[in-house]
């Protein structure tokens, strides 16, 4: 038997509500709908589903995708076994045997006929057909499908499909106002008010370049890494260039200007 | 003589000892001689004597000797006083030469020469330059004798503080390097270029000069407002270098934000920190400023409110960019408290400069009871909120009442260390409601005169590089666009029709021209090579029992030809000369050649444009646009191809610099420009046939830094002797012109296989 108990999390993951978000996926969860979560990278996407994950106390089954995913990789495949073959369940079919909240991360990078697979999960059907298996799952009534994609970074090559669209809620996320980032970076590392002000006012420098030389700008991920560096001893400073400008940019003039931005801030 | 007897007895000797006749030098006599006395030795006192002596008895007038009595103590301060032997050799130098008349120029720019360069060894390349420069503009007659005198010195010396002040001595010497060598048989142009007056004489000083200038930085300043500041203005860049008695300040209006064009490193920052600190100024007056009504308030009042709005929005963009405290600091001056003598200067600049360093350094040193209070004023009124323009304002005229002075109404006012450079004239910051006289000055409509229209596109100015020197000449080329007239476009399909065959042929080796990029295509029933993931694939569902998929080969295709083509017409006038044995003229044969390769280029499918040029002397080069990137092999284009004329020159390496602009644009993997021409470059302004060449073999260097392969088809049957300087391998001479329309979409085909 499929062992749920580590697909659950177990401990309260921190979460920043922007608005209404958790209220409003709570009922989108009571009617099993389909939920997409849009947004930059490192904005909270992941934390976001995480954190819903644990407050429904559902169990929660991520899926990176990539370009390489095929549909066997998310329904599942036979194997070569001793004795002939043996079938071995996907993550998605796993998800909808036990009743978990199912996350495709990342979405568009999967091929295109690859999403299709999720299709007959998403609608009024909710059912899985494993047509190599010869069998037709339903889904435990506690399955629910969630993906993300960023917006941010599309080529015209990578979008989503209308028909996959469609088939969602959505949530459009983006990077937190500078008063709720400030208090999320000073609760995810138990720094200062001041220093986190400080590396948010640097991040929202950044953010002012996107389509200017940035294709995006400095994540909230990246400004606790550097509270993290910073917390651990470092240099504010440095901590600041290692963690916040060279990740993002081999620009030399980018590279000036937002070094310049961190001496601006800390005097 | 009533001055001579009022000497002091010490200084009798030396009166003696000069021995001069001129009324005018008695006057001042005393005055240089106290002077020197601070600075000078004995020895050096009497050198300084022996030397003036000999400036009166050279035969030049006064001037001379006046000069150098007045200016040889604060020199010799700089330069120390054994200085003088090499000073005065290259004086005798210049006396000797047809050049005296120059020395009293000379003489004139040793106090800036001085201040500027600060060591010995400066002082001694100053002198090589300067004798350097005499020896080789001084013109001479069967070459022994040198009989006319330098046209350009004299003017030369008067440029000095203008140039020192922006050059180091290598920049100096390679600016007169430059105007000597392209104006040395022209006295008039050589006097335009050593006073400074004519344009190439300023482009030049543009390049060789120190600093940091704004159009190197504009980059890095655009994403600094940007980010910072969340703005985003136009950045114009004014020059004012060549007016130095009144410094423009730094202002913003509709157009854009202005600033100086240059920034010297100073007072510890960099010429960049400097820009950011101006533009720091000018984006928070733009944030937090709010104009107000100017019609109330007496000019001093105003000035008063200028200081402390300019205080104020530093004081918010310090609470918002900390660091930029340590920036406003090192560039704003501190007024020395009892600098200025209320008695005999007014002191309403100084007061508020005091006032303004206060409110930026809490570490401040006044004791003026006033500055303070108002200072606590001003950071009380900060604390509570942001404060407006009108608040200052309030805090600005009281001011003005407090520290009310008799002498403010002085003609003399106390400037030294009241001007803070970065801080823009705040213009924006006054609402006139009467017409009065001070806003007329600005945001003057330009207006086009009626019937006045702009017609074709204006010059592009390129460099030219040249050899001698081996440094670009810059702006040296003019450079015109304009769409090719146009003509009829059936007769390029009857040359067409007439290649038939030809074309035929052309056909098939397209249809064998294979792209480079390979794309793997999967699923394949058959294929080239056997697709592993698919094929285990497979094989499990075979062993499971249900049917295998069997497409589990997979092959390669190549797509995504990736050129973008750019070919440049020669259109001299020697294409006019029938081709040999053949009965059409080059012109004819080329036009074929070119529609041929026009129809195999758009079979193809790759981006491609043709353009014409020629030139009439460096001030006329016509680039005539025949085809452009996003335009099709259509009538539109044949026609104008068919309009094809020649004459004039041909000035290559503008062109190709000009037809590079568009090329280097074209998102492609590989560029090629082809380059059809029947002759080496040349034109009628230029004498020294190998400059031209010189020039476009950097102008194919400056395309291969840019990707851009250049590859010259050439027509001239003597071409070897240049054609290899200037394209190395990257060229072909088709000696039999009549087989051009063949051999040029083959040689096209080949290239791009």
């Amino acid at each position: 038997m499929i062992n749920i108990d580590q697909y659950k999390v177990h401990q309260e993951p921190f979460y920043q509500a922007q608005g209404d978000e958790v209220a409003l996926y709570e009922a989108a969860y009571a009617a099993r709908l389909p939920v997409m979560v849009k947004g930059p990278t490192g904005c909270g996407k992941s934390r976001f589903v995480e954190y819903m994950a644990w407050k429904l106390n559902k169990p929660l089954i991520t899926v990176a995708c990539n370009e390489d995913m095929t549909a066997s990789d998310l329904v599942g495949r036979y194997l070569l076994d001793a004795n002939g073959t043996r079938w071995l369940d996907g993550p998605l079919t796993t998800a909808a045997r036990i009743g978990a909240i199912c996350y495709l991360d990342e979405i568009v990078e999967a091929r295109q006929d690859t999403t299709v697979v999720i299709h007959p999960l998403t609608d009024h059907r909710r059912t899985l057909p494993l047509d190599k298996k010869g069998e037709l799952i339903q889904a435990h009534p506690d399955f629910q499908l969630v993906i993300s994609y960023n917006p941010g970074y599309q080529s015209l090559l990578k979008d989503l499909k209308q028909s996959t669209k469609q088939r969602f809620t959505a949530f459009d996320f983006d990077y937190p106002t500078t008063a709720v980032e400030t208090e999320i970076l000073a609760k995810e590392t138990g720094m200062d008010r001041e220093l986190t002000a400080k590396l948010v006012k640097i991040g929202h420098a950044a953010r002012n370049l996107k389509g200017h030389g940035l294709d995006e700008g400095i994540s909230t991920r990246l400004l606790v890494y550097a509270a993290t560096l910073i917390k651990g001893g470092v240099e504010p400073k440095a901590a600041c260039r290692m963690a916040l400008v060279r990740p993002i940019t081999d620009d030399a003039d980018i590279r000036d200007t937002l070094d310049h931005a961190i001496d601006a801030v800390f005097a | 003589m009533m001055d001579i007897l009022s000497l002091p007895q010490e200084f009798e000797r030396y009166w003696q000892k000069l021995d001069c006749g001129f009324p005018r030098v008695a006057p001042i006599f005393a005055d240089c001689m106290r002077e020197a006395w601070t600075v000078l030795t004995n020895a050096g006192m009497d050198a300084y004597i022996d030397n003036a002596r000999y400036l009166g008895k050279m035969g030049r007038g006064a001037e001379p000797i006046l000069i150098f009595l007045e200016e040889w103590p604060s020199v010799a301060k700089s330069w120390g006083e054994d200085s003088l032997p090499e000073v005065m050799a290259t004086v005798k130098r210049m006396a000797k030469s047809p050049n005296s008349k120059a020395i009293v120029p000379f003489l004139q720019s040793l106090p800036t020469a001085a201040r500027r360069l600060h060591s010995q060894a400066q002082m001694s390349d100053y002198m090589v330059l300067v004798l350097d420069f005499m020896e080789r503009t001084t013109g001479s007659v069967h070459g022994i004798h040198q009989t006319f005198p330098s046209p350009g010195l004299p003017e030369f010396f008067k440029q000095i503080p203008v140039l020192l002040h922006q050059l180091a001595l290598v920049g100096l010497k390679n600016w007169i390097d430059y105007g000597i060598q392209f104006y040395n048989d022209h006295p008039d142009r050589q006097i335009e270029y050593f006073s400074l007056q004519s344009a190439d004489s300023r482009a030049v000083l543009q390049r060789e000069r120190h600093g940091t200038l704004l159009v190197d930085s504009e980059r890095k300043l655009d994403m600094y407002m940007r980010s910072l500041w969340d703005d985003d203005d136009l950045l114009i860049p004014y020059s004012g270098d060549f007016d130095e008695s009144r410094q423009p300040t730094p202002y913003y209006d509709k157009l854009g934000i202005r600033l100086p064009d240059v920034y010297q490193d100073d007072r510890g920052l960099s010429g960049l920190d400097r820009y950011r600190a101006a533009l720091a100024h000018i984006v928070a007056h733009r944030r937090w400023t709010r104009a107000i009504i100017a019609d109330n308030m007496s000019p001093s009042q105003r000035m008063a409110v200028e200081f402390l709005e300019d205080s104020r929005v530093e004081y918010l963009a310090m609470k918002e960019y900390p660091g930029l405290r340590r920036i406003f600091m090192a560039l704003h001056p501190a007024p020395v408290e009892d600098a200025c003598d209320y008695a005999l200067e007014s002191g309403v600049r100084h007061r508020l400069a005091m006032l303004s360093r206060a409110i930026l350094d809490s570490a401040h040193p006044y004791k003026n009871a006033q500055i303070i209070a108002f200072s606590a004023r001003f950071h009380d009124t900060m604390t509570q909120s942001d404060a407006s323009t009108q608040d200052m304002a309030d805090i600005a005229v009281s001011f003005v009442a407090r520290t009310r002075l008799q002498s403010d109404n002085l003609p003399k006012t106390h400037f030294t260390d009241t001007v803070i450079d970065y801080r823009d004239d705040n213009r924006q910051m006054w609402q006139f409601i009467e017409e009065g006289d001070e806003e007329e000055a600005f945001d003057e409509e330009r207006k086009i005169e009626p019937g006045e229209e702009l017609k074709g596109l204006p010059p592009r100015h390129y460099p030219e590089w040249d050899y001698n020197s081996q440094s670009y000449r810059p702006d040296w080329v003019s450079v015109y666009e304009s769409l090719h007239p146009r003509g009829n476009a059936a007769d390029i399909d009857r040359l067409l029709e007439k290649h038939a065959a030809l074309a035929k042929r052309l056909k098939k080796m397209l249809d064998l021209l294979k792209p480079q990029d390979k794309v793997r295509i999967r699923y394949q029933e058959e294929g080239s090579e056997l697709d592993l993931d698919v094929a285990l694939r497979s094989l499990i569902d075979y062993k499971g029992g249900s049917s295998p998929d069997l497409r589990i080969n997979m092959s390669h295709k190549t797509s995504g030809r990736n050129i973008a083509v750019t070919v440049l017409l020669d259109l001299s006038q020697s294409l006019n000369e029938k081709a040999a044995g053949s009965n059409q003229t080059i012109l004819e044969l080329s036009q074929e050649a070119v529609s041929l390769l026009a129809w195999a280029i758009e079979k193809l499918g790759d981006p491609f444009s043709i353009s014409g040029f020629h030139s009439n002397t460096r001030h006329d080069v016509r680039f005539m646009h025949i085809k452009g990137f996003s335009e099709h092999w259509d009538d539109e284009v044949k026609g104008r191809l068919a309009a094809m004329e020649a004459s004039y020159s041909t000035r290559m390496g503008a062109a190709m610099r000009h037809a590079s602009r568009y090329l280097e644009k074209q998102q492609a993997d590989k560029k090629l420009m082809l380059i059809l021409t029947d002759g080496e470059p040349a034109d009628i302004d230029s004498k020294d046939g190998r400059i031209l060449i010189e020039d476009a073999r950097q102008a194919v260097k400056e395309l291969d830094k840019a990707g851009i392969y250049a590859y010259c088809i050439n027509l001239d049957p003597k071409a070897d002797e240049y054609v290899k300087d200037i394209f190395g391998k990257q060229y072909t001479i088709i000696d039999k012109v009549a087989d051009l329309p063949a051999k040029l979409p083959q040689l096209f085909i080949s290239l791009t296989k």
